[in-house]
């Protein structure tokens, strides 16, 4: 017999001495890792994935989970990890599945990039007493304004009065360069999609939709939500398309590039089957490419088709993952009409992905964004597209990064559900998640409660949004338009010059 | 206000034109008959609109996603249109006597499409259904291979009119990725041109009341004799569905330790 046992992961270890056997945990975890009998309480390590729930519901604190040491012999190359993933596909033959973002230890740029600030000569400005200027607009801009004059009769006095004649294309006007990023309904639930869409509501910015439809119950924020259009097209009709305040493309996820998705069918449910208007319990698989979509003119085709079947009233966004090749791509998005392009980094967050992608697939957002912007502006096309970078955006450091780095607005997903509950388990694709979010199952969505959900989220995007204020100011600048793309207010550090090439920064010192 | 408007489309480009039907739309809340002619290449015509007892004709060749996302009226095109016709069509009737491009009936969610001539590759793709709403497309000669990608519902018919039932038709990687719905081939299918999580299921007689309707209503359409329709409700025909309607499940396995 071939040993084919998987060493569990995490211990779950309950202090005896402690428990009351109230059997809280047992009920809390759904994964089925803890079982109260009679006079106990008994673990099963193997289906623990430590996110947490029972801990934290215990009354008395009498649970601990701890990684578990007796992964078997320690190896500098065969890592238990590494082992483990093996045996488990000698067992199954599958695609390993996995949810979150990236998990690999690549450098996070974004730590080596520190920030200026103004002393003596040039006095930094105090946002308290002074306006500090974060509204963002998201869209085309012209290239230069025309005006016409008109002569107009005032008091019997002939006054020439100027209008404009440039036509402005339409813009997301945001009161903070933070967003929220397509998570689907479908893979996450509705009480999560009502909560971010009460909070981007209440911080005057937007969210996106996913590629799932949008629920009914989420008409009433329709000013502040992007609906996707995604090569499953799931949900996709004239009605819903005109719901949003803008429409995106997406081509690709930082997640898992060059693939689509499958939500499977356990997680479409009757509700989220009527919201992707497909039949219940079938897998709903959104292909690789969209099969409109074979090349640079396909997709401009596509962008125009949306802005035709909306009357060109909508901005349309076009998301692609971050590859390597990404800043010639963004450039022939920027010839399309389009009036955004969406750069999801390699370590954008998922619901589901294939391991294998999640981890090796795509390049760093940080390197992305300065890619693009420095081509778009070499092409004379920066002022036809925003630039809205995504994927790992941790905290207001890294917003304040990505716009002097050269993005106009950033996505935010997993920092947002972190606000919800999430613990980062990672293990989304199993649709039982015991916080309420990825989740279709009654009995758990209940579980995140809506309104403190939303006053969550929206603390977070208010609380970085006054630490990006308290940024300008300290750098001297009363307005996030003078930050954009200002790569000389940062410095790199503990980067070789290759690295600080590619960011387009200096060195620290220098 | 008019119930029917005619325009001569040459010489308009594609924004101004569905500008302008758009506006014809809007201004006469009784119209009943949009007539294009000279219609060239112009794209996205009928993209979008929503509304029922409505007939667009259009005489010449369309651009692009014709009548995509449309939802409601019928659109009658007297010429080959170019591809993804239909693209993600809601409700509505298109007629092409003509041929079509790559893509045709592209993500159908209801409706239905007719073809008289042939399509390009990758028709059908990803159709999908729900409740009461069943795309149906059906194409009068060839289909390019492809056919039926990703189908997740709805009903293909492809006829083959220019070939007899008892041969072999010429496709290949027949509803590759099928997790919904049924294509019908008159002629005979070899497995080996199916594409994965395709099957070659018996034709039976329920299918036949399924297709019955369909294929009348086409000949009706196309203004074919009796003689012909009966040639084809009396052909054999090759049904092919789903192995399953969750081809991934076996696909992946938790990265749980």
């Amino acid at each position: 017999m071939i040993p084919s046992t998987v060493p569990p992961k995490y211990k779950i270890t309950i202090d005896h001495d402690k428990c009351i056997l109230c059997g809280r945990c047992a009920k809390e975890c759904a994964w089925d890792a803890i079982r109260k009998s009679k006079d106990k309480i008994i673990t099963y390590d193997n289906r623990c994935g430590s996110c947490f729930r029972c801990a934290s519901m215990c009354p008395r604190d009498a649970i601990t989970i701890i990684e578990n040491p007796s992964q078997g012999r320690k190896h500098p190359v065969w890592t238990p990890e590494a082992r483990q993933d093996v045996l488990n596909q000698a067992n199954s033959g599958c695609i390993l599945l996995s949810g979150m973002g990236n998990a690999k230890d690549y450098p996070i740029y974004y730590d080596n990039i520190v920030l200026d600030a103004c002393q003596v000569t040039n006095p930094s400005i105090d946002p308290l007493r002074e306006p500090m200027e974060l509204r963002t607009y998201i869209g085309s801009k012209p290239e230069k304004l025309e005006f016409e004059y008109v002569e107009e009769e005032i008091d019997g006095k002939k006054v020439k009065k100027s209008k404009l004649k440039t036509k402005i294309a339409p813009n997301l006007k945001l009161d903070t360069p933070i967003m929220i990023g397509h998570m689907s309904y479908g893979a996450i639930s509705l009480n999560s999609h009502k909560a971010m869409a009460k909070a981007v509501k209440r911080c005057g910015t937007f969210m996106g939709t996913g590629e799932g439809g949008l629920h009914r119950d989420l008409y009433e924020y329709s000013d502040n939500i992007i609906t996707q259009v995604a090569s499953g097209r799931f949900g996709v009709n004239s009605e819903y398309l005109s719901k949003g305040a803008a429409i995106e493309i997406k081509i690709g996820q930082g997640a898992k590039p060059g693939i689509g998705g499958h939500l499977p069918g356990e997680k479409v449910s009757a509700e989220v089957s009527m919201t992707r208007m497909i039949p219940e319990g079938s897998d709903a698989i959104s292909p690789a490419p969209h099969h409109d979509i074979y090349s640079i003119e396909d997709l401009a085709q596509l962008v125009r088709s949306l802005k035709e079947a909306t009357r060109w009233k909508l901005p349309v966004f076009v998301k692609i993952s971050a590859v390597h090749n990404v800043a010639a791509i963004a450039n022939g998005i920027a010839t399309s009409d389009a009036d955004a392009v969406v750069i999801d980094g390699f370590k954008g967050g998922t619901g589901a992905a294939p391991k294998v992608f999640r981890d090796n697939v795509g390049i760093p957002i940080e390197v992305a964004i300065s890619a693009v912007d420095d081509r778009l502006r070499e092409q004379g096309n920066r002022n036809k597209v925003s630039i809205i970078a995504s994927g790992g955006i941790r905290n207001s450091a890294d917003v304040f990064k990505s716009i002097a780095l050269g993005a106009d607005a950033v996505y935010i997903g997993t920092a947002a559900m972190i606000a919800m509950g999430c613990t980062v388990c990672g293990r989304c694709y199993g649709g039982k998640c015991c916080w309420g979010i990825a989740t279709q199952r009654a009995d758990l969505v209940e579980r995140l409660e809506i309104e403190e959900a939303a006053d969550r989220v929206s603390n977070l995007i208010g609380a970085w949004t006054h630490e990006i204020k308290e940024l300008l100011g300290a750098a001297g600048i009363n307005s996030i338009e003078s930050l954009r793309g200002n790569r000389d207010r940062l410095r790199g550090i503990g980067l070789n010059e290759v690295e600080l090439k590619a960011l387009g920064l200096k060195q620290a010192g220098l | 206000m008019s119930k029917e408007v005619t325009i001569d489309t040459s010489g308009i480009y594609y924004k101004e034109l569905n500008e302008q039907i758009n506006k014809i739309i809007k201004d006469n809340l009784d119209l009943e008959l949009i007539t294009l002619n000279n219609v060239l290449g112009q794209r996205f015509i009928g993209n979008g609109i929503s509304k029922n007892n409505l007939t667009i004709v259009i005489n010449g060749i369309p651009g692009g996603d014709l009548a995509m996302f449309m939802k409601g009226p019928r659109v009658e095109v007297y010429g080959n249109a170019d591809h993804a016709p239909g693209n993600t069509l809601d409700e509505g009737k298109i007629i092409i006597h003509g041929s079509s491009g790559d893509a045709t009936g592209h993500s159908m969610r209801g409706g239905s499409l007719y073809v008289q001539g042939s399509v390009g590759y990758r028709s059908g793709i990803h159709m999908k259904e729900y409740k009461g709403k069943t795309p149906v497309l059906i194409i009068g000669e060839t289909a390019g291979d492809f056919l039926g990608e990703y189908m997740a519902g709805g009903i293909i018919i492809n006829l083959n009119m220019q070939s007899e039932d008892t041969e072999f038709v010429k496709n290949s990687m027949l509803g590759t990725g099928i997790h919904g719905g049924v294509i019908y081939i008159r002629g005979k299918v070899n497995k080996s041109q199916l594409g994965v999580a395709a099957d070659i299921k018996e034709f039976t007689k329920e299918d036949l009341e399924k297709i019955t309707y369909y294929i009348e209503d086409y000949c009706n359409e196309f203004n074919y004799s009796d003689e012909i329709k009966n040639k084809l409700l009396n052909s054999n025909y090759t049904k092919i569905a789903p192995i399953s309607s969750r081809p991934f499940k076996k696909l992946y396995t938790p990265d749980i330790r």
